[in-house]
C-alpha cells in the first residue's frame, strides 16, 4: 500500500492518475509485527526473570512471617502510639505478603509467558432469523398450551393477586417502622416555662450574674435527663447563650422582653439542615455554622447574613428566677431546626 | 483448570474426569480457558473496582465479628484514657474496642475505609474511561446502566457504612441527611420518621443501617457485578484502535495463563496497596472525635470524597430560595442542591448512551473504542460535567480552602457560585477546541509526516526540513475512525405536498444531532494523502526554477522513504 502512496520521483501526472484508483478509506494494515522480548532469545535473561519471580515470592513469604511475628510481639496496647505501631507493623507485613505474590504473578506473566497476541472472531449479538422464528414459535406454543389468551378473567385475577400480595409485607413494615408517626413532635422541645438553663454537658444551672459580656454558654435544659429519650430531646433543645453589651443589641418590638440584660438565647440547631451552629465570633457577634457556613447575627435577632440558610435561629425567651438562675419563659415560639413542609401549620 | 481435558492418569485427571462426568465442565473450560482479552492500562480501572470490592468483603466480614450495631447507651471503660467514663452508644464503644483491643482490628477498619474510597474512585474513573472511549455504545448500553446502578449502590454502601461508628462526624452527617429529607414536600417529615424510627436520632437507625450495609446493598452489588461481568464475557471486551483490530475481532492474550496471572496478581497488588495505605495513613480516627452528641461539631468536617459534591451543592445554594406558599414551606434552598442537581446529573449520565444513539442514528455494534479527540462533543460534554463536579467538590471544601489559603469563605462561595455556571461552559468550549485541534494535528501528521529536525539545502540555496512519513501502524491509528455526521431527515412534505407525521420529532432529533456532530474534522483519505504528496512536490518545484538535478540531489542525502515538504 505504502508504495503507491509514496510516489517518490514520479511526475505529478502519474500521481494524479493513481489518485483516481484510490479507495475512500485506508485499509487496515493488519496485525503489527511481534517484537521478541530479551527473555525470548537470551537464556540468561530468561533465567534472570525466573529468579526475580522467585525473589518476589520469597518476599511474600517473609512478609507473612513478619505479620505473624508482629501479631504476637506488638499488641495494640493502651496508647495511640502503641496502637499505631501495631497497625504499622501488621500493615507492612500484609503489604509485603500480598504485594510479593502480586508482583511475582504479574512479572511472570509479562516476562516469561508467551506474549504473542492472538485474535478471536466476534459474532453479532443478534440471534439469527431462524433462531428468532423458532423462539417465537416456542413461546406461541407455550401460550397456546396455557390458554392465557382466551381466559381474560383468569389473567385479570392473576395480575391482581400478584399486585396485591406485597402489601402484606409492606403494610406492617410501613406501619411500625416510623414508631407512632407523630410528626408534630418536631414543633415542640423540652423547654417549658421555668426550665432552668444549664451548662452542656455538665447540667449545672447558670446564674445570670455568671454570664459576663462577650461570653458564650452551650446550654441544655437542666432537667433534660428526665426525658424518656434524652438524646432525641437534646437534638432539639440545645441552645447558645450569649451576653452582649445591651447597646449592641437590636431587638424587635415583640421580643423586647425575651432577653435579660443583654443576655440572649438562640436555638443552636441550624435552620438550614440542622448542624449545631457552634462557632461564635465575639467581635462581630456572628454565629457561623461549620457545616455549610450559614452566618447569623446574634446582635440582630440571629438573622441570616450569609449562606444557605433562610430563616433566623429561633429565640428562646428567657428570664431570671428568684434565686438569680436563668430560666425559660416558655418553649420556642416556632419549630427549631431545618424547615419542613408544614412547620407553619 | 487446564488439566480437565487431559486423558492421562493421575489425581488431577481423575478429579477432572469425576467433575466432567457430573457437570460437563469440559465444555466450559474449552470455551473460556483461552478466551482472548485485549490489554490496556485503562482496563485495569474496572479491575481495581472489582478487587477493592473483594477487599471490602474480606475486611467487612472481619469487622462484623466485633462491631455491635446498637444505639444502647453504655459507659466506656476500655484502655483509651480520653474516653474513660464517657456515655456512648455500644456501636461507638465497639468501634473503639476494634481499634484498641482487637489485634489487627484498626488495620482491618482502615483497610475497609480506604478500600471503600478506592472502590468509589475506581468506579468513577472506570466510568470516565467507558464514557470517553464510547465503550457504552451498542451492544453495551444495558451494561452501562448496570454499571451506573453499581455506582449508586456504591454510594449507598459508602454512606451507610460511614454512619455506623456513631461518632460526632458521622452523626452530624446523619443530621444533615435528616435535614435534607425533611425538605421533601408533604412527605418529608414522614420519610424522616420512617428512616429514624421516630425522631432524630432515635434508637433504630444504626441497626437498620447495619442491615442495609452488610446485607441488602452488598447482596445487590454482588448480583449486579455478576451481571456486569457476564455481559463483559458475552460481548467480549472492547479494544483500542490499532493495526489488525476491527469491530469483528478481539485481539489480545488468552485468559489462561496470561490473564489468570496478570489479573490474579493484580488483585494481590491492589490488596497490598490498600494494606500499605491502612498501615501508614490514619483514616477516620473516631477515638479523637468522640461519640455522637447533637451539640458539638468541629470545623473542617468533610464527608467522604464521593459525598463532597452534594455537600458542596448545599453550601453554594443561597438561602433566599426557600419560599412559603399558602402557609407551606418549600425549601428550594435544600431541594435544588440535594435532590434536583444529583437527580439531573445522574439521569443525564444514565441516559447518555441512549441519547447519543438516537442522535447519531447509528445502529451498528461497536467494539473498537473511540479516541476521545475523535468525538469532540461527547468529550467536551463529559469534561464539562466533570468540571461542574469539581466545582461542587471545591465548594464542599470551602472552609478548608479558606483556612489554608487565608481567603474569606464568603468570597470563595460567591466565586464558586459564578464558576458553577461559567467553568463548565468554558470547559466545554475549550475541550471541544482541543479535540478538533488534536484531530487537525493528526491530519497534519498523516499528510506530512514527522518532523525530523534535519534541514537540507537545495543546490539553488533553498532550505527545507525533511519529513519522515508515518509507518502503516502510526497512520492507521489516525485514519481508522469514521466521522459521525448530523442526521439527514426526510423533508416535511412528500412529493404531493402532504405534511408527514413525525416530522417535528425528526426535526428535533436533527437539531440535537447537529449540536453533536456539526463541528468535525474528517480523517485523511488515501486520495488526500496522495494529493498532499503531489502538492509537496509542486511546492518544492515552484520555489524557483531549480536545475533539473536539484531534487534528486536532496533525496540522495536522505533515506529513500523520507520526503520533504
Amino acid at each position: 500500500m505504502s508504495t503507491h502512496l509514496n510516489p517518490g520521483h514520479k511526475t505529478s501526472n502519474e500521481v494524479a492518475r493513481t489518485a483516481h484508483a484510490l479507495p475512500d478509506r485506508f485499509p487496515n494494515p493488519g496485525h503489527p509485527e511481534h517484537h521478541d522480548r530479551r527473555s525470548d532469545f537470551d537464556p540468561a535473561a530468561d533465567k534472570r526473570a525466573e529468579r526475580q519471580v522467585v525473589v518476589l515470592l520469597t518476599i511474600s513469604i517473609l512478609g507473612t512471617i513478619g505479620f505473624i511475628v508482629a501479631y504476637f510481639a506488638a499488641p495494640p496496647g493502651q496508647t495511640v502510639a502503641s496502637m499505631r505501631t501495631s497497625n504499622l507493623l501488621l500493615g507492612l507485613g500484609l503489604f509485603f505478603g500480598l504485594g510479593g505474590i502480586g508482583a511475582a504473578a504479574v512479572h511472570w506473566a509479562k516476562s516469561l509467558m508467551n506474549d504473542h497476541e492472538k485474535s478471536e472472531e466476534r459474532h453479532p449479538q443478534r440471534s439469527s432469523d431462524e433462531t428468532r422464528a423458532a423462539a417465537v414459535e416456542v413461546l406461541a406454543e407455550g401460550a397456546a398450551d396455557s390458554g392465557i389468551g382466551r381466559r381474560g378473567v383468569l389473567k385479570g385475577a392473576l395480575v391482581s393477586a400478584l399486585a396485591l400480595f406485597p402489601l402484606m409485607i409492606v403494610l406492617p413494615l410501613i406501619g411500625d417502622v416510623g414508631q407512632d408517626w407523630d410528626v408534630s413532635k418536631f414543633k415542640h422541645t423540652w423547654w417549658k416555662k421555668g426550665t432552668k438553663l444549664a451548662k452542656d454537658p455538665s447540667g449545672q444551672p447558670i446564674k445570670a450574674a455568671d454570664v459576663t459580656i462577650g461570653s458564650v454558654f452551650h446550654v441544655i435544659p437542666a432537667d433534660l435527663h428526665e426525658a424518656a429519650h434524652p438524646l432525641d430531646e437534646k437534638a432539639k433543645a440545645v441552645v447558645l447563650l450569649v451576653r452582649l453589651d445591651p447597646r449592641d443589641l437590636k431587638e424587635a418590638d415583640d421580643r423586647k422582653g425575651w432577653s435579660y440584660d443583654g443576655i440572649v438565647a438562640y436555638s443552636k440547631i441550624c435552620t438550614h439542615v440542622g448542624c449545631p451552629v457552634a462557632l461564635y465570633e465575639q467581635q462581630t457577634h456572628h454565629l457561623l455554622c461549620p457545616c455549610h457556613q450559614s452566618t447569623f447575627d446574634v446582635g440582630d435577632g440571629a438573622k441570616v447574613i450569609f449562606g444557605p440558610a433562610k430563616r433566623p435561629l429561633p429565640q428562646l425567651p428567657i428570664a431570671v428566677d428568684a434565686e438569680g438562675y436563668l430560666v425559660a419563659q416558655s418553649d420556642f415560639h416556632e419549630p427549631v431546626g431545618p424547615s419542613f413542609w408544614d412547620r407553619l401549620k | 483448570m487446564s488439566t480437565t481435558t487431559r486423558r492421562e492418569a493421575g489425581p488431577a485427571a481423575a478429579t477432572a474426569d469425576y467433575l466432567d462426568q457430573r457437570t460437563g465442565v469440559g465444555t466450559a473450560v474449552k470455551a473460556f480457558a483461552r478466551k482472548i482479552f485485549p490489554d490496556h492500562w485503562s482496563f485495569l480501572l474496572g479491575e481495581i473496582a472489582l478487587f477493592s470490592l473483594v477487599v471490602l468483603l474480606i475486611s467487612g466480614v472481619f469487622l462484623t465479628a466485633f462491631f455491635v450495631p446498637s444505639m444502647n447507651e453504655t459507659t466506656y471503660s476500655g484502655p483509651w484514657a480520653a474516653m474513660q467514663g464517657v456515655q456512648m452508644s455500644e456501636a461507638f464503644a465497639s468501634t473503639l474496642r476494634l481499634s484498641f483491643e482487637v489485634r489487627g482490628g484498626l488495620l482491618m477498619r482502615q483497610i475497609h475505609h480506604w478500600a471503600a474510597l478506592l472502590f468509589m474512585a475506581s468506579i468513577v474513573t472506570h466510568m470516565m474511561r467507558v464514557f470517553f472511549t464510547g465503550a457504552f455504545r451498542k451492544p453495551r448500553e444495558i451494561n452501562w446502566v448496570v454499571g451506573f446502578t453499581l455506582m449508586l449502590l456504591g454510594l449507598a454502601a459508602g454512606f451507610t457504612g460511614y454512619s455506623l461508628p456513631d461518632d460526632v462526624l458521622s452523626g452530624n452527617g446523619l443530621r444533615i441527611t435528616d435535614g435534607v429529607i425533611r425538605s421533601v414536600p408533604i412527605l418529608g417529615s414522614y420519610i424522616s420518621y420512617f428512616l429514624f424510627g421516630g425522631e432524630f436520632p432515635g434508637h433504630d437507625l444504626i441497626p437498620r443501617l447495619f442491615t442495609i450495609h452488610i446485607l441488602v446493598v452488598p447482596g445487590l452489588i454482588l448480583a449486579l457485578v455478576g451481571l456486569h461481568l457476564f455481559f463483559v464475557v458475552l460481548h467480549k471486551h472492547t479494544q483500542y484502535p490499532g493495526s489488525g483490530r476491527t469491530d469483528s475481532n478481539v485481539v489480545g492474550y488468552p485468559l489462561f495463563p496470561v490473564y489468570t496471572a496478570k489479573a490474579g496478581g493484580f488483585f494481590f497488588i491492589v490488596f497490598s496497596v490498600i494494606a500499605l495505605m491502612a498501615a501508614t495513613m490514619t483514616i477516620n480516627p473516631v477515638w479523637n472525635y468522640g461519640p455522637y452528641d447533637p451539640s458539638p461539631v468541629s470545623a473542617g468536617s468533610q464527608p467522604d470524597w464521593y459525598m463532597l459534591f452534594l455537600d458542596g451543592a448545599l453550601r453554594l445554594m443561597p438561602g433566599q430560595a426557600e419560599v412559603v406558599i399558602g402557609g407551606f414551606t418549600l425549601s428550594l434552598n435544600i431541594l435544588i442542591p440535594a435532590m434536583v442537581i444529583p437527580v439531573v446529573l445522574f439521569a443525564a449520565l444514565a441516559a447518555y448512551p441512549f441519547i447519543e444513539a438516537a442522535v447519531s442514528g447509528d445502529k451498528r455494534e461497536h467494539h473498537v473504542l473511540d479516541r476521545p479527540r475523535n468525538v469532540p462533543f461527547r468529550t467536551a460534554f463529559g469534561v464539562s460535567v466533570l468540571t461542574a463536579f469539581v466545582v461542587l467538590i471545591l465548594a464542599g471544601s470551602n472552609d478548608l480552602i479558606a483556612t489554608h489559603f487565608h481567603l474569606s469563605v464568603n468570597d470563595i462561595i460567591q466565586s464558586l457560585r459564578v464558576l458553577l455556571f461559567v467553568a463548565p461552559a468554558f470547559a466545554f468550549w475549550i475541550t471541544k477546541r482541543i479535540c478538533l485541534g488534536l484531530q487537525r494535528r493528526d491530519r497534519e501528521l498523516v499528510l506530512h509526516g514527522h518532523e525530523t529536525g534535519r534541514i537540507v539545502r537545495f543546490a539553488h540555496g533553498e532550505y527545507v526540513e525533511i519529513h519522515r512519513p508515518l509507518d502503516d501502524d502510526e497512520r492507521w491509528l489516525r485514519v481508522q475512525h469514521e466521522t459521525r455526521r448530523p442526521l439527514e431527515i426526510e423533508p416535511a412534505e412528500d412529493s404531493r405536498g402532504v405534511r408527514r407525521k413525525g416530522y417535528r420529532a425528526d426535526r428535533f432529533r436533527q437539531r440535537l444531532s447537529r449540536l453533536f456532530f456539526e463541528d468535525r474534522v474528517e480523517p485523511v483519505t488515501p486520495a488526500e494523502l496522495a494529493a498532499a504528496h503531489v502538492h509537496g512536490e509542486h511546492d518544492t518545484l515552484s520555489v524557483g526554477p531549480a536545475p533539473a538535478g536539484a531534487h534528486s540531489a536532496i533525496t540522495q542525502g536522505v533515506e529513500a522513504d523520507e520526503r520533504n515538504h
